[in-house]
């Protein structure tokens, strides 16, 4: 037999094989998302957008501590503190405790969505959400400021500066200490869905 | 730990320490023996400047042998154990022993700690973080015991005083913070209180930490319990980026430590500095540093329009080069020009204006004392002062420890010095020295140094110190140091009085002035009667001297104008125009006149920090760069140089040098002298080393008599100077600072008390030939008969502004009766 003839399979089935691979998918589900026309949920722990979260009376969970900036191995967050002050129409106060942080920017041209800002906030101010679509058409709209990231008011929260509502004093508010609101009220609705992970 | 340089014999004692043999003075404690040796053994409340005291018990060492063949059953606190011969230690490097020692009492110090590191201020320059993690154990066998691992909290933070703050969860009870107010300060307003797991740093509760040097509590404070309210949660070391400087508020020269971030300075601590200032600062030197960012800084030139040029005569911003030239031309159109420097310049800066007004304007009209001054005070300066300094056995630091007495003439050093009374503080409590205190009563201070009062009516010290030499129970000898402050200089004979006594009995002299830049001054030659290097004007081969190096023909024959004859020659229209630095009308001998010469003047220069009145009613102003901003050298009153480099370069501001030399080139250029010659503070440097000191004859001192007495005229003799912390315009912008001040007290003797009939707590006020003031009153025992104390800057305006002018009397009655 001349070394170059060729056995049945290789002259009449191998040529066809591959096509057998586009036959079987034809009887599959498709995998294809049609994005953006249709927007699926990402996975639950998905790094999305960083959202600064609040307590359930509205004010917020941020002390300005760097801690975030410093965690940051990108040098995307930029933080200032400020103090609190107990003024007599409540107009200082915007964290339980001493400070706040009155300045607050993620740079979304910078940030590799790590999450590693989010363990080092020592009081779980920083989250992160599943919120993916970053992208703009300039520079400067990139950069996120405190207004950008700090979650939406609930019902039953109450925009700050206003004073600590939920305890005589920050322990309270660290430690969980702080009354229960009735079951039903606004601020229920707050606790329940205050802090998304 | 100080620098007295005549003990060179010293017994030394050799031990065994890790099996190393190391030889060390006797009485070395065991703890410093094995630094030498490169053993760091762990430490809390051992600090090199304070007593031992043992309250940490973390640097627990083995000791096999003490030296006398028998052992320590235990582990011993190595901060207070002295060393002795055949001595064997073994630290926590050799020994298991001790090792376990320091890590069982570390678990107990981090009982209680709450270990918030993460947001502590402290974290990251913490020794308790630092030594936990070398010398401590990774876990806590007390974190699930009874307690269910609940530690001991406290509200927090807790007020010492209106600056320092106490988180008590963080303190370890080192006791390092009570021991420096009680020692070194001598304030010991906190303390102790409470027992066993509750004890923790505490004040009266009517008596606050308020010390002037309570800051240095919060550097030595070897965990984060004490906080500044200016820095607590600003940032964290690791943002910091730290520069060595010089303090600029007084004329001790402390070394520090200027921390800076994001281009905003956010702390200052003590510098380690042996010689000078030692590891301590005052508050003054540590928290007065934001009167540089305030909103009120000038950041550009400005130039007036001038109503005669068709203008509405009012300021409006210009370029630099713009308003160089307009500088110029006003100054060459104004015929005689003034310059008065102010006392805050860096040496290089007053070389600058040195030069300027003897080159480009052509006059010895220069001052720097914006203060009340006199001719024979001049003639002190150049006879005594000038050229001066430690290299050539002038009075140093060091020697006022080993100064057998020390006498203070018109110098508070607790107000105006503060590193002096650290010192003397030191040598005092050592048995080392007298304290003798030419003064109208008993201070704080004086107390607190353990001085002896020589009481002084104001005006009667050429008197008194005449009457010291006769005083054998005074000790003023050939070992002895005077130093006077710069307000002798309103009391006519009292630099002679001092000169005098100096020369009989061979005690060493030095001159303390109140602001930094004074004593860089005298040697810049910013006085109508020296040239730079020293040189007095009247001298016609230092002029020659000077003028050869500086390339021009030659200098005018002197001597200029001194501050005051300015002043009168611009409202007598003899002067045409003025060069003002860094001078506040209120400290000057009569701050109406400054005012009314100001406005007199057809063309005045201004170059300020700040919108001040000056600025404002200047024609041409120059913005200058801070302290922080620039490179220089400031002269302690020793006559050491500190130069520092600029910490925070800014495009905006140049230093006062640059700017008189752009003003120089455009006079040139006009054919009125020539340029100066340099740009940069390196040029300058340059050129006075160039230049060098005066090697001729020193000028002597003409003897001035004493004014007549005047006592037994009306009213009450007037003391006043400036306490530390007051209203003087660079303590501006701190507010916790300025809640720390002393409260402004009018202080008179039970006699004049009761002659004045008040009810109990009544104020009173005090009233001169320029206005009142109206303030509480305070009884002091051994004030002397007729005199009135009040302080000079405390109140509105000041003392000169607002009350009477110097060396004249008072009155002084119950207010509002």
């Amino acid at each position: 037999m001349a070394e170059n003839e060729k056995t049945f399979k290789e002259q009449f089935i191998d040529p066809v094989a591959g096509f057998g691979v586009t036959f079987r998918t034809m009887f599959k589900k498709v995998v294809t998302e049609q994005y953006p026309f249709e927007k699926l949920p990402t996975a639950p722990r998905f790094h999305g957008r960083h959202q600064l979260n609040r307590w359930p009376d509205g004010l917020e969970k941020c002390v300005g501590c760097e801690l975030c900036a410093w965690a940051c191995p990108a040098d995307a967050i930029y933080v200032e503190g400020a103090s609190n002050t107990d003024l007599p129409d409540g107009s200082g106060r915007f964290s339980p405790g001493e400070r706040y942080g009155r300045v607050y920017q993620i740079n979304y041209l910078r940030c590799i969505l790590c999450g590693l800002c989010i363990e080092a906030c020592p009081t779980r101010a920083l989250t992160m959400t599943n919120e993916y679509e970053l992208a703009d058409d300039n520079r400067a709209d990139l950069i996120y400021e405190k207004s950008d990231l700090l979650a939406p008011l609930l019902p039953g929260m109450e925009q700050p500066p206003h004073p600590m509502r939920l305890g005589d004093d920050e322990g309270a508010y660290y430690r969980g200490q702080y009354a229960a609101p009735a079951p039903g009220s606004n601020l229920a609705a707050g606790l329940a869905t205050g802090e998304q992970a | 730990m100080t620098t007295t340089p005549d003990k060179t014999e010293v017994d030394l004692v050799t031990l065994t320490i890790d099996g190393v043999e190391v030889s060390v003075p006797a009485g070395t404690l065991v703890i410093r023996a094995a630094e030498q040796i490169g053993v760091q053994v762990p430490r809390f409340c051992d600090h090199p400047l304070l007593e031992p005291v043992g309250a940490c018990r973390q640097c627990l060492v083995d000791v096999p042998d003490a030296g006398n063949g028998r052992g320590f059953p235990k582990p011993q606190a190595s901060c207070t154990l002295p060393v002795a011969p055949g001595m064997v230690v073994s630290t926590q490097a050799t020994s298991p022993v001790a090792d376990k020692a320091q890590q069982g009492v570390m678990e107990f110090l981090l009982v209680n700690h709450p270990l918030d590191c993460p947001v502590c201020d402290k974290g990251g320059e913490c020794p308790l973080q630092n030594q936990a993690m070398s010398n401590g154990r990774g876990e806590s066998r007390f974190a699930t015991s009874g307690s269910g691992g609940v530690k001991r909290t406290f509200p927090k933070p807790i007020n010492l005083s209106p600056q320092v703050l106490l988180d008590r969860e963080r303190c370890i009870v080192c006791q390092r913070c009570t021991r420096f107010a009680d020692e070194i300060a001598g304030d010991p307003f906190i303390a102790l209180v409470e027992r066993g797991a509750q004890q923790q740093i505490g004040i009266a509760e009517d008596a606050p930490f308020l010390s002037y040097f309570s800051g240095n509590t919060i550097q030595i404070c070897p965990v984060g319990a004490l906080t500044s309210e200016s820095y607590r949660f600003r940032s964290r070391p690791f943002d910091l980026v730290s520069t060595p400087s010089v303090a600029e508020h007084d004329a001790c020269g402390s070394a520090i430590r200027v921390d800076h971030r994001r281009g905003k300075v956010m702390r200052r601590l003590a510098g380690d500095d042996p010689e000078v200032n030692e590891e301590w600062l005052t508050d003054k030197d540590r928290f007065a540093f934001t009167y540089a960012s305030l909103e009120d800084r000038l950041t550009h030139p400005m130039v007036r329009d001038r109503v005669e040029d068709g203008g509405d005569g009012s300021l409006r911003p210009a370029s630099w080069p713009e308003a160089f030239a307009v500088a110029a031309r006003g100054l060459h159109a104004a015929g005689g020009v003034g310059v008065l420097t102010g006392g805050r310049l860096t040496a290089e800066d007053a070389y600058a204006y040195a030069k300027f007004a003897r080159v480009s304007l052509g006059t010895h009209d220069i001052d720097f004392r914006a203060r009340p001054h006199s001719a024979e005070e001049a003639e002190f300066l150049a006879a005594h002062v000038a050229l001066t300094g430690p290299w050539d056995g002038g009075v140093t630091y060091a020697d006022l420890e080993s100064a057998r007495t020390v006498v203070l003439v018109g110098l508070e050093p607790e107000d105006e010095a503060g590193a002096i009374f650290l010192r003397l503080r030191k040598s005092v409590r050592h048995g080392g020295t007298r304290v003798l205190a030419l003064a109208p009563y008993t201070t704080r201070g004086l107390r607190k140094m353990h001085g002896t009062l020589v009481p002084t009516v104001p005006g009667q010290e050429p008197a008194v110190i005449a009457d010291l030499l006769g005083r054998a129970d005074h000790g003023i000898d050939a070992g002895a140091v005077v130093l006077v402050g710069e307000r002798l200089a309103a009391v006519p004979g009292a630099f002679s009085a001092v000169a005098d006594l100096v020369a009989k009995t061979g005690a060493r002299l030095a001159w303390v002035p109140r602001r930094a830049g004074d004593r860089g001054a005298v040697e810049a030659g910013c006085l109508p009667t020296l040239l730079p290097g020293g040189r007095p004007v009247a001298d016609a081969a230092a002029r020659v001297d000077v003028a050869t190096s500086w390339g021009v023909g030659s200098l005018p024959e002197g001597p200029g104008r001194d501050a005051d004859a300015i002043v009168a020659a611009l409202a007598a229209g003899e002067l045409g125009g003025l060069v003002v630095a860094g001078v506040e009308p209120d400290d000057t001998t009569d701050p109406a006149a400054t005012r009314a010469a100001i406005e007199a003047a057809s063309f005045v220069v201004a170059l300020g920090l700040r919108d001040t009145e000056v600025t404002r009613a200047a024609d041409v102003v120059f913005p200058v760069a801070a302290a922080v901003e620039k490179a220089g050298t400031f002269l302690t009153w020793e006559g050491r140089p500190r130069p520092f480099e600029a910490v925070l370069p800014s495009p905006t501001s140049l230093p006062d040098l640059r700017v008189l030399a752009g003003i120089s080139e455009e006079l040139a250029a006009l054919g009125q002298g020539a340029p100066l010659g340099f740009r940069t503070v390196a040029d300058v440097r340059a050129e006075m080393s160039q230049l060098g000191p005066w090697d001729g004859a020193r000028p002597t001192m003409t003897p001035v008599q004493p004014a007549a007495s005047t006592e037994g005229q009306d009213g009450l003799a007037l003391s006043t100077w400036k306490l530390m912390i007051d209203g003087g315009s660079m303590q501006d912008g701190d507010k916790h600072l300025a809640a720390t001040a002393r409260p402004a007290v009018a202080r008179v003797n039970p006699a004049t008390y009761a002659a004045l009939g008040l009810v109990e707590g009544a104020a009173v006020t005090v009233t001169g030939d320029r206005g009142s003031v109206t303030m509480p009153v305070e009884v002091v025992d051994d004030m002397t008969d007729g005199t009135v104390w009040v302080p000079a800057s405390s109140t509105g305006a000041g003392v000169f502004a607002g009350l009477a002018s110097p060396g004249t009397r008072v009155t002084v009655k119950g207010a509002g009766a």
